[in-house]
């Protein structure tokens, strides 16, 4: 038993934990712009497909890591602005359109992956971002190397969260935001346009999914295989409620869910064969589902969340 | 008869000859007004008169097929909806524009510093507010969220919202639709500050006392055109009445009927919820009266209409009908207990759009052998029942397999009419019956409902609308915080004490919040 508390105490396990939680981070932060606007981004789970291909593939072709997070952000905007085009101004149901771009996303990742590399069996590694130590802060005990010997895209995970803290709070168009996800009408009513702000807001939101996406191959591993997003799409939209939409609160989940996360493969390994180790996988999705119902109960969701804004309309 | 002089003063605004049309439907029709500086002018109009085309078209939403809109001496651009906004018009729309989860200081200022400035002077923002609320003696709290407002302060936050953006012109759409008549009066009030600070003010209205009591000049609007212009101390409520319908207009005769036994009795009820909960309801309702329940929307009238339909069912107390206790109460229950049910909000719980109208009159006793056998429907005998009731209650309509969203609200509302009067109930439900309809139709809901009284059936009236209340109920009680109050018969209170119960006075519930 004291084991098992004992992990909690050493490095390498906040070290996991935060390289875990940095793909929730980006995806959490880019499905909260989306929502706090007042649509609903189901497609995730897709656009993260194709960040974590887009980047990957952009450096096995040659170019240069920051080159391949960039073109998996503009991957993902361009997903993004196919699902904002069919949920804003057309008003569809953003339910069956995120789904049908989570569904289109995954599957085009793997065409285009089978047309690229039509004979390869195992999949091709790159050189992923290797961890930078921040001088002085990083020798902390502990904590010093879980939050600052990481590799540069945790940093700019970090520092995402900080930047949509501060827009959303601090920044007329952030504002706008806002208040295109309480009552658009309010913002039309002030001469700015719902629908660019909404379209804007989901662009940029998936824009940052896929650089999560792209994390996993370019930070976590150096490769690109099937399933490795494995439902992380979705456990951020859980985390945004968790984090009753604040991009703080929801940081703190995703660090919560990622040590939840990074304590059970230590447990699988402790336990010694005795329970089968499904039963540790299964362990962080349970307490986040106890998370939630003890959190997001009194939650204040953004009031026109899911509701199409057709101008003239009440 | 003379009209009326605009004042000598140059105007604010000058609307020339609009017409608006929609197909063969002519919305407004060559109408031309002019607004002065530091006076307060009612739009006066029924539903479909074209105020509210009028001021889409003044607000660029529409673009007027003729006329032209001049505000300050300059013309506006047609269809464009910026452009009276940064002439210093400002609107309050019925229904606010604000966001309940972000504060008050936040509301007003959205949208008045440039979108990609890199901070939101929040601070600016505070001191400019305090500046419009002293000068106009507006008390609003910046920090507080809009949704722990109540309607009159909700209210307040809109207009010094348009004044933040400089507004010189405020236009008012149904402004006291929502308000108790002490918030109307504050209201009528600070429009005085304004008018007197240099603003000038359209509001626009259906209400004939209110305009009585906030205007300096009525504009009466009839089927598109202006059907009269008068100040508002050389005209009356008749006069203003009777333009506003083109005709005279008699208040319903209320004849005198025999009281019969208790149909319905409440004693002590309380509900769980959800929405606002009862507490400790009582109430008797006889055959042969119209009890009224008057109150402000959202004290718990919608909750009682549930109770009284089936929808919601007491958590205590007792509900009886024919002075027989009833257990399971439920809407099946209640339609058993021979309760004819109209409800609030005829599209969302009155019909169902897309259905036929044979189907929605239908919707009630599809399961009785008159409408179904062995689980199949009998079109026949629906499309009989239908054409029946398109025959005795004059709905104008194709037929009975049109889909009943064509129909206007008070067609609308006849055939729902006719589908809880059906068989002669005992007890009827009556929310919110004459609620968007014009006069004409008015006064057929409540000529019907008075024919249901005559007959000997119990009439539960909610309305938000008192003068409706003071007009056909026998009795009246007034609902504030989901209690009920003593009932008391027509004429033994006055409109003010009414409406200081209304506003909470003399009742537990203000107690606790003083």
């Amino acid at each position: 038993m004291t084991e098992a508390l004992e992990i909690l105490f050493t490095a390498s396990f906040w070290v996991a934990a935060i390289r875990i939680a940095s793909p929730l981070i980006f995806a959490t932060m880019g499905e909260l712009i989306c929502e706090r606007a007042g649509v609903l981004n189901l497609g995730i789970e897709g656009i993260m497909v194709v960040g974590a291909f887009a980047g990957w593939l952009t450096v096995y072709l040659g170019g240069d890591l920051w080159f391949g997070v960039l073109v998996a952000a503009l991957a993902g905007a361009a997903f993004g602005l196919l699902h904002a085009t069919l949920t804003v101004p057309l008003g569809l149901s953003q339910h069956v359109v995120g789904i049908g771009i989570t569904l289109l996303a995954t599957s085009l990742t793997y065409f285009t992956y089978r047309v690229v590399l039509p004979e390869v069996t195992s999949p091709p590694k790159i050189e992923p971002f290797l961890p930078v130590p921040i001088p002085l802060l990083s020798d902390i005990p502990v904590v010093g190397p879980a939050l600052f010997n990481q590799t540069p895209l945790t940093y700019l995970a970090y520092v995402t969260v900080a930047v949509v803290a501060y827009v959303l709070a601090r920044t007329p168009l952030g504002l706008a935001v806002r208040a295109a996800g309480e009552n658009p009408s309010a913002v039309e009513a002030q001469g700015i346009s719902v629908t660019a702000i909404r379209m804007g807001a989901v662009m940029a939101g998936s824009a940052l999914m896929a650089i999560g996406g792209a994390f996993l191959t370019m930070s976590a591993f150096n490769s690109f295989f099937f399933e490795m997003v494995n439902g992380r799409g979705w456990i951020c939209i859980a985390l945004v409620v968790f984090g009753s939409w604040r991009p703080g609160k929801a940081l703190l989940g995703a660090v919560l869910f990622a040590a939840f996360d990074a304590y059970q493969i230590r447990l699988q390994q402790l336990s010694g064969g005795v329970l089968p180790y499904q039963v540790f996988l299964m362990l962080p999705y349970v307490l986040s589902i106890a998370a939630l119902v003890l959190v997001a109960r009194r939650a204040t969701y953004p009031k026109a969340l899911m509701i199409p804004y057709q101008k003239g309309e009440r | 008869m003379d009209r009326p002089r605009v004042p000598m003063t140059a105007p604010v605004l000058r609307l020339s000859g609009i017409t608006k049309r929609f197909g063969p439907l002519t919305a407004n029709d060559a109408i031309s007004f002019e607004l002065a500086q530091g006076e307060v002018l009612a739009l006066l109009g029924e539903n479909g008169a074209g105020k509210t085309t009028l001021m889409n078209i003044l607000f660029g939403h529409y673009v007027a097929d003729e006329g032209t809109v001049e505000a300050f001496g300059k013309q506006l651009p047609p269809g464009d909806p910026r452009a009276a906004l940064t002439a210093g018009i400002g609107m309050v729309h019925q229904h606010f524009t604000l966001a309940e989860n972000l504060s008050v200081l936040d509301n007003i200022a959205l949208g008045t510093q440039p979108l990609l400035s890199p901070r939101f002077d929040r601070e600016k923002a505070r001191r400019r507010i305090a500046e419009i609320t002293s000068e106009f003696g507006l008390a609003v709290n910046p920090s507080a969220l809009v949704s722990a407002l109540a309607v009159g302060e909700r209210q307040r936050v809109e207009i010094v919202k348009a004044l933040y953006r400089d507004a010189k012109v405020l236009i008012l759409d149904e402004p006291t639709a929502v308000l108790t008549p002490a918030e109307s009066r504050a209201l009528f009030e600070t429009l005085r500050k304004l008018t007197a600070g240099g603003l000038s003010v359209i509001f626009i209205s259906h209400k004939l006392h209110e305009v009585m009591a906030g205007s300096d000049r009525v504009i009466v609007l009839h089927g598109g055109k202006v059907a009269g212009e008068r100040r508002t101390a050389d005209t009356d409520v008749h006069e203003l009445a009777k333009l506003m319908v083109g005709r005279e207009v008699l208040p319903p005769a209320v004849e005198p009927v025999p009281r019969g036994a208790v149909l319905m009795q409440l004693d002590g009820v309380s509900t769980a919820g959800p929405g606002v909960r009862l507490d400790g309801v009582s109430l008797r309702l006889h055959g042969g009266e119209i009890v009224g329940i008057a109150g402000v929307s959202g004290n718990g009238q919608a909750t009682l209409a549930a109770l009284v339909a089936g929808m919601a069912a007491p958590s205590s107390g007792s509900l009886s009908i024919n002075g027989r206790p009833e257990a399971g109460w439920s809407p099946r229950a209640a339609l058993a207990a021979g309760i004819g049910r109209i409800p609030e909000d005829r599209h969302s719980t009155g019909t169902i759009g897309d259905m036929t109208i044979a189907e929605n009159v239908a919707l009630e006793a599809y399961r009785s052998p008159r409408f179904s056998k062995s689980g199949f429907l009998n079109g026949r005998a629906m499309r009989g029942f239908a054409e029946q009731v398109i025959g005795d209650y004059e709905v104008k309509c194709p037929g009975p397999d049109a889909r009943i969203r064509l129909l206007s609200g008070g067609n609308m509302q006849k055939l729902i009419l006719g589908r809880a009067l059906d068989g002669d109930p005992a007890i009827i439900l009556a929310n919110q019956p004459t609620r968007g309809l014009d006069v004409g139709a008015v006064a057929y809901v409540q000529e019907r409902l008075l024919a249901a009284r005559a007959r000997g059936a119990a009439v539960l009236l909610i309305s938000e609308d008192l003068d409706e209340v003071l007009a056909l109920a026998d009795r009246i009680a007034v609902m504030y915080r989901g209690r009920l109050s003593e009932p008391f018969s027509r004429g033994e209170k006055t409109t003010a004490e009414i409406g200081a119960m209304m506003a909470g006075a003399g009742s537990d519930g203000a107690a606790h919040a003083a």
